[in-house]
């Protein structure tokens, strides 16, 4: 059974939280108790509806305040697949929560309220669902009900959000508009009966077709970080020396020829391991054990690569960067960059550019008060104090990204993706 | 009033595999806890979610040994089947074990036993937890909590922040962006891990049932003697204080869920194997954490023990 991970955002009031409900409603995911307190929390409240914001609002603050906070993680079913929903709020802070529920995801459902077409938080959405390169975006036209159904302004909205995805999108990017009703139901599961002028598909039947990102990241370059060195010493696996870690991209064989990075030792792979099992492959995403013919020098925060499939040496990094911290990231300052599961120090050496999203434009000058603020994406360079072996984010996503962590407050304060 | 009131198609999930995708998840973050820590442990209930995480710890780290204690908050209310299959895990793998008495606590004046109908040790071994932690030096603790549980813990991250009293900051959470977990602390502060934040309930059945691991005898059905209360059905123990109109009799009863027996109720159930455990989850009307008493006390009652340094 798979997994398919997807995005949704979207302001306060356009129906994100009832079309969750939905699908955790009709795929039989929410039992009878949930519901009752759902019923019974709705009615506290003063409304004559059911609530399903209150399903997903876990923390008090949330409810008071009756916004989203946080990220939150939603699990549903079908017989086919398992699906992860990562439901980040509408308002606040907007972008550093969109590109951290968005970040592992391989499906991004860009809600529209019908009424009010295309708004700045729908460009945002976009912008950073094709930064992230997400493959799938489904922009769902909500609250069909309350504009009876009207093709016209399907069509409006849809005529506009391609004017956008011109300017943002990316090859192989698959883009599709789904008019539904979540409060009714309409297109979401069922086919409705209410637009007998789209011929697409529900929102259900899409997500059950499309792949998943592992079976993407399997196809492109092998890419293995050693996590840790599992040497046991007894006298059963005396010599044992394996090498632990989840493979980021590709596919491994044994008998496959590696280059160990950053020593540049060669050696052949012995066995692929998962618990004593050996296997005949190892592909993305998947956590194994390798073996090699060599004793070569080989520790935690190194990679295995295919000879001839090497990825860059850098010590000078440019790369687009989402930041995610109240503190300004400013030119000078010193970080640790996180590079998958390996550290080295950084300095940013220059902020090249920031991002306008409303505008849809890049000022080509660096920002006048000198840094990046919080939720602000902007193109950066960065020296390194030892070689980070990364691909391009559009080349390799699993390869291609990486933290600033603040070593002052050892917070997470930025996220990138090199260019 | 429910707008939800007919559903438009019927689907139903089935119960036909595990997505190994969630173990090379799991293995993943054991893995970087064991790398960026110095002294982590599991916190082991005897549950079968944490008798999951013991289980993925140790094909995390085969051939070699699961470099994690394991340290358990006994509050004294636990079934004894629980206590009985804890030893023999701990024996079965050779593992270090740890166990902290909230009695001690009591008898340290560092927390007062709960009086009345609703009397538990449960919220009280927040502190026994927390001393064992300064007690033994531990970074990080490795817990099996998971998303689907209950909607404070759909918030957490996987990696997530302790400062030097426990408590738990749901604003001040690290962004968590791919799969990159970042562990640095500062001394004092420790890390509560979630290896199986994204695992259903479901998904945990299905994982027991295809490695084929041995649980705790209480999660089939038995004969007990059990009385109602608030709708649900309690297990007798001499840890309970009932009313003179709560009569015991006794009924075959499964628990789904295993906390200690002042804050865990049963489900009536005639399910002896794996199949019928899960065919009786897939057709449920009621959540997992619908029979944990220590959840009904306020819609906030799971985050407001996290604040204070529950896991």
């Amino acid at each position: 059974m798979d997994i398919l991970r997807i995005a949704t955002a979207g302001s306060v009031d356009d129906g994100k939280s009832t079309l969750i409900g939905r699908l955790l409603y009709e795929t039989n995911s929410i039992t009878q108790d949930k519901i009752e307190a759902l019923e019974s929390a709705s009615k506290r409240k003063g409304l004559d509806f059911l609530d399903l914001s209150l399903l997903t609002d876990g923390l008090i603050a949330e409810r008071e305040q009756g916004i989203t906070i946080d990220v939150a993680h939603i699990y549903f079913s079908t017989p086919n697949r398992k699906y992860i929903i990562a439901d980040t709020p509408g308002h606040f802070e907007y972008t550093r929560n969109m590109v951290t529920g968005a970040s592992n995801t391989s499906v991004s459902i860009i809600l529209i309220d019908a009424r009010n077409g295309v708004v700045e938080q729908t460009k945002r959405h976009f912008y950073i669902s094709s930064m992230l390169r997400i493959k799938n975006i489904i922009v769902a036209v909500n609250k069909m009900d309350l504009v009876a159904y009207s093709q016209e302004k399907f069509e409006a909205i849809k005529a506009e959000l391609l004017g956008i995805a011109e300017q943002v999108s990316f090859e192989g990017q698959t883009l599709q508009f789904i008019p539904i009703s979540s409060l009714y139901g309409e297109n979401l599961v069922r086919k409705s009966a209410e637009t007998p002028w789209y011929e697409g598909e529900t929102l259900l039947d899409s997500l059950e077709k499309f792949s998943t990102q592992n079976s993407e990241l399997s196809t492109i370059q092998a890419r293995f970080p050693v996590q840790h060195v599992v040497r046991p010493k007894t006298e059963e696996y005396h010599d044992y020396r394996g090498y632990a870690g989840k493979i980021a991209s590709g596919t491994f064989l044994v008998g496959d020829l590696v280059e160990a990075l950053p020593s540049g030792q060669i050696s052949k792979i012995k066995t692929i391991e998962k618990f004593g099992t050996q296997l005949e492959s190892g592909n993305a995403k998947e956590s194994v054990v390798i073996t090699l013919e060599d004793n070569i020098d080989v520790s935690r925060g190194n990679m295995l690569v295919k000879v001839g499939e090497q990825p860059e040496s850098r010590k000078e990094i440019n790369a687009k960067i989402c930041w995610l911290d109240s503190q300004m990231l400013t030119v000078g300052k010193t970080y640790l960059l996180q590079h998958g599961i390996n550290r080295v120090k950084a300095k940013v050496t220059n902020i090249s550019s920031v991002i306008d999203i409303k505008n849809m434009s890049l000022s080509n000058e660096a920002p006048a008060d000198g840094g990046l603020k919080l939720n602000e994406i902007g193109w950066i360079s960065l020296k390194t104090a030892s070689p980070v072996f990364a691909d391009k984010y559009e080349e390799n996503p699993a390869n291609g990204s990486f933290i600033l962590i603040d070593e002052s407050s050892n917070g997470t304060v930025g996220v990138g993706f090199v260019e | 009033m429910s707008t939800f009131s007919e559903k438009t198609t019927v689907y139903q999930a089935n119960d036909s595999s595990f997505p190994r995708e969630l173990e090379d998840e799991a293995i993943y973050i054991l893995r970087e806890v064991a790398s960026q820590f110095e002294k982590p442990a599991i916190l082991f209930s005897g549950g079968k979610d944490s008798i999951t995480v013991v289980r993925l710890a140790q094909k995390a780290f085969y051939p070699g040994k699961i470099p994690f204690a394991l340290l358990h908050v006994d509050t004294g209310h636990n079934f004894p089947e629980t206590i009985e299959y804890r030893d023999w895990l701990v024996n079965k793998l050779g593992l270090e074990l740890h166990v902290r008495y909230v009695e001690d606590s009591i008898k340290q004046g560092k927390v007062k036993e709960e009086t009345g109908k609703y009397a538990s040790r449960n919220a009280l071994q927040t502190v026994t937890l927390l001393d064992a932690i300064e007690e033994f030096k531990f970074d990080a603790c490795i817990g099996g909590a998971r998303r689907d549980e209950e909607k404070a813990r759909a918030k957490e991250r996987i990696f997530s922040v302790r400062d030097d009293f426990g408590q738990w900051n749901a604003k001040k959470q690290r962004p968590e962006l791919f799969d990159m977990l970042n562990g640095k602390i500062e001394l004092g502060e420790n890390i509560r891990v979630f290896p199986i934040s994204n695992w259903t309930e479901l998904d945990v059945w299905n994982y027991i049932k295809e490695e084929e691991l041995r649980i705790p005898s209480i999660y089939f059905t038995h004969e007990r003697e059990v009385f109602e209360r608030d709708g649900m059905i309690w297990a007798d123990s001499e840890f309970i204080n009932k009313s003179e109109d709560e009569v015991p009799y006794k009924t075959q009863v499964r628990f789904r869920t295993v906390g200690d027996m002042t804050c865990t109720a049963a489900v009536l159930s005639t399910a002896d194997n794996l199949d019928d455990v899960i065919g009786e989850i897939l057709s449920a009307q009621i959540s997992e954490r619908g029979a944990r008493i220590d959840d009904k006390r306020s819609e906030a009652a799971m985050e407001k023990r996290k604040q204070a340094g529950y896991f």
